[in-house]
């Protein structure tokens, strides 16, 4: 996780508290929310999960994808990850490393397993579909502060909850979306709902997080995710398992030669 | 009572490991039509018309120490109606992984690619060619191996003790995409005294520098390329040592792709009249999300070049390829590549088309054209002037 901008946000979270939240602009509130949920999700070292990706077409047809993802947390950068896909079977085998960066381009790998090969491939598609789903590269990718901008737009209930509601335009290049709209929960700081819109600033899709569970005591992942989109009428349900964190990963399980070998 | 112990001891091992082991695989039919006419005599038998193929690629797949060892098993059969040469068994894969730190070791037959390029794959020595599979030149050969891998923050370093030679495949009498001559695969001749026994080895250098990836290689031994040589009615393989050293480099940029693959044959017979340095490099250049779809349509440009010129022994001394390729990131992953290869000798073409589409969860259809156009005497492709082919394959995942 990036850190440059931290203690500046820390000071920033301090005026907040001493001054009253209603001093600070709607950008510096925005931002103090973002640093707030970044700082409540740094520390985890390494998680593995498994995933199960059902898309859904208007028809209602359905197309099940398994994914095993392995993730590395990495200080003052990116997290790397490795995902590895076991269905369909047609792809078996198939294995993406990414050192993720802030700002900066993706470094990004695919392992075909038929002929053997690692295949650099251009990170510019983070606008493009993630095997076929309605999530977007980008969705899915580690979510850096200094990826975005912030503006805190209300406060209103979610739900049970009581929600920030903070609007995210993406300062990265080659993104999907003029902006974006997350809920997220005013005492445990998750994303409960996003609203994506796209780059003519219509409503493109929205993203419902449900089944929250608290792992080491700090770390809240949800067990399903819920995409929507609204100009196809396609959806993907996105199911977690298996979390694990702080299972001794480190930088030689996220190199090429274990890209090639992985299972 | 022997055969209830092997039972009993099956049942143990499996219960063992069962869960842990994976099989997985394909089993694909394929139908190959030409509509042309065979150029060559033996080959008439079939006519213009179809033929059918039948393949199945099993894996077996087991792991313990949480990844760091393993063993696979890949064997690969086909049959094929017409051709007795392209009905074929192989072990792709048959080996050992042990990862212990920076170190990897792999013990047995496997497969390794090495390099960057699309349209021909000119580093890439380990394996042989089982060419008879598809003229694309990507169906591979189990290769004996030693391998060891060192990984360091300068790079991998890869290391190869090659004991065993593996011979390439070609299209029997009855086969299409040959020469007028059978090849003769009963009675190969090697420039080594120890034949298909010699030991090869090779090294190679891989690393990537922020935008770059780069890998540096040497192979010496009995080239995986044979010189064909006349002898009565058939033609002769003969396998010569030689040295080769190959470099190959990528530049990723955003839509950018740059790619260079070159190598430097040394050829140990011949008082170095047959040393020769060949080259293929060019870009990739996506449009990402094109026309407003999640579609991806990629720009190929490939520059082929062998200073061997027109004695070159591949049909790739000075041609061009440039390739159309589309994929549509639906949720049957299809794809589409057309391209065409340009002789800028010769002044022939070669059109190629490659299609495929996932179809449910577990089968998969492709589709291939190879078209051969206005191909000169003199090109090495001559003789296939006649073999257009369209082939469907339908394979089914388990």
């Amino acid at each position: 996780m990036k850190m440059t901008s931290v203690k500046v946000v820390a000071g920033l979270l301090f005026m907040a508290i001493s001054a009253g939240v209603q001093a600070m602009s709607a950008e510096e509130k925005g931002l103090a929310i973002a640093v707030e949920m970044d700082q409540r999700d740094t520390g985890f070292h390494d998680m593995t999960a498994d995933m199960v990706m059902t898309l859904r077409n208007r028809k209602g047809d359905e197309s099940v994808r398994y994914i095993r993802i392995r993730t590395l947390e990495v200080e003052g950068d990116g997290d790397k990850s490795i995902s590895i896909f076991d269905r369909p079977r047609d792809i078996k085998g198939t294995a993406m490393l990414t050192f993720s960066h802030g700002l900066k381009a993706d470094d990004q790998w695919l392992y075909l397993p038929g002929l053997k090969r690692v295949k650099r491939i251009s990170s510019k598609n983070k606008s493009g579909s993630f095997m076929g789903s309605e999530f977007a590269y980008e969705d899915l990718s580690s979510q850096e502060i200094e990826k975005y901008t912030y503006k805190w737009l209300r406060d209103e209930p979610c739900g049970e909850l009581q929600c920030y509601v903070i609007e995210r335009v993406p300062a990265y290049k080659y993104s999907g979306y003029t902006r974006m709209v997350s809920w997220i929960d005013q005492t445990e700081y998750r994303a409960i709902k996003v609203e994506y819109f796209d780059r003519k600033n219509s409503k493109l899709k929205t993203l419902k997080l449900s089944g929250y569970n608290q792992y080491l005591d700090k770390y809240w992942r949800p067990d399903e995710m819920y995409m929507e989109n609204h100009q196809t009428g396609k959806s993907t349900r996105l199911e977690w398992k298996n979390y694990r964190f702080k299972t001794g990963l480190t930088d030689k399980d996220f190199n090429k030669n274990a890209l090639k070998r992985i299972r | 009572m022997k055969l209830r112990i092997t039972a009993f001891s099956c049942f143990l091992f499996f219960s063992a490991v069962g869960q842990a082991i994976e099989i997985s695989g394909n089993i694909a039919s394929e139908l190959r039509y030409f509509p042309e006419e065979p150029v060559f005599f033996g080959a008439s038998r079939f006519d213009r018309g179809s033929s059918l193929s039948l393949s199945f690629a099993p894996e077996i797949y087991h792991e313990w120490n949480e990844g760091e060892r393993s063993i696979i098993f890949s064997p690969f059969l086909r049959w094929d109606e017409s051709d007795s040469e392209r009905t074929h068994r192989d072990i792709r894969e048959l080996n050992m992984l042990l990862v212990q730190g920076d170190w990897e070791w792999r013990l047995g037959l496997g497969r390794v690619f090495w390099g960057v390029t699309e349209s021909q794959h000119l580093v890439d020595v380990i394996n042989q060619t089982d060419s008879v599979e598809n003229i694309d030149g990507e169906d591979k050969l189990g290769q004996p191996m030693i391998q060891a891998s060192w990984s360091q923050n300068w790079g991998v370093l890869d290391l190869f003790i090659l004991p065993g030679f593996r011979e390439r495949t070609y299209a029997g009498e009855r086969g299409r995409l040959r020469a007028p001559l059978v090849v003769d695969t009963d009675n190969p001749v090697y420039e080594s005294k120890s034949k298909d026994r010699h030991v090869d080895y090779a090294v190679r250098w891989s690393h990537t520098l922020g935008v770059w990836d780069v890998g540096l290689s040497n192979f010496y031994g009995t080239s995986r390329t044979p010189e064909l040589r006349q002898r009565g009615y058939k033609l002769i393989p003969h396998y010569n040592l030689i040295n080769q050293t190959g470099l190959d480099l990528q530049a990723t940029l955003d839509e950018w792709i740059l790619k260079l693959e070159s190598i430097y044959r040394i050829d140990q017979q011949n008082n170095g009249n047959k040393n020769y340095a060949a080259l293929v490099g060019g870009f990739e250049y996506t449009f990402v999300g094109a026309f407003e779809t999640d579609a991806d349509v990629g720009w190929l440009v490939e520059y082929h070049y062998d200073d061997r010129s027109l004695d070159a022994t591949t049909p790739f001394q000075n041609d061009l390829f440039t390739a159309v390729r589309v994929a549509l990131n639906d949720a049957e992953s299809s794809e589409l590549l057309a391209g065409a290869f340009v002789d800028l000798d010769y002044g022939g073409y070669s059109l190629r088309l490659e299609a495929n589409r996932r179809l449910g969860d577990r089968w998969k259809l492709s589709l291939e054209y190879q078209g051969f156009n206005n191909i000169d005497p003199d090109d090495v492709l001559y003789t296939q002037r006649q073999d257009d082919y369209l082939q469907a394959e339908l394979s089914w995942f388990f």
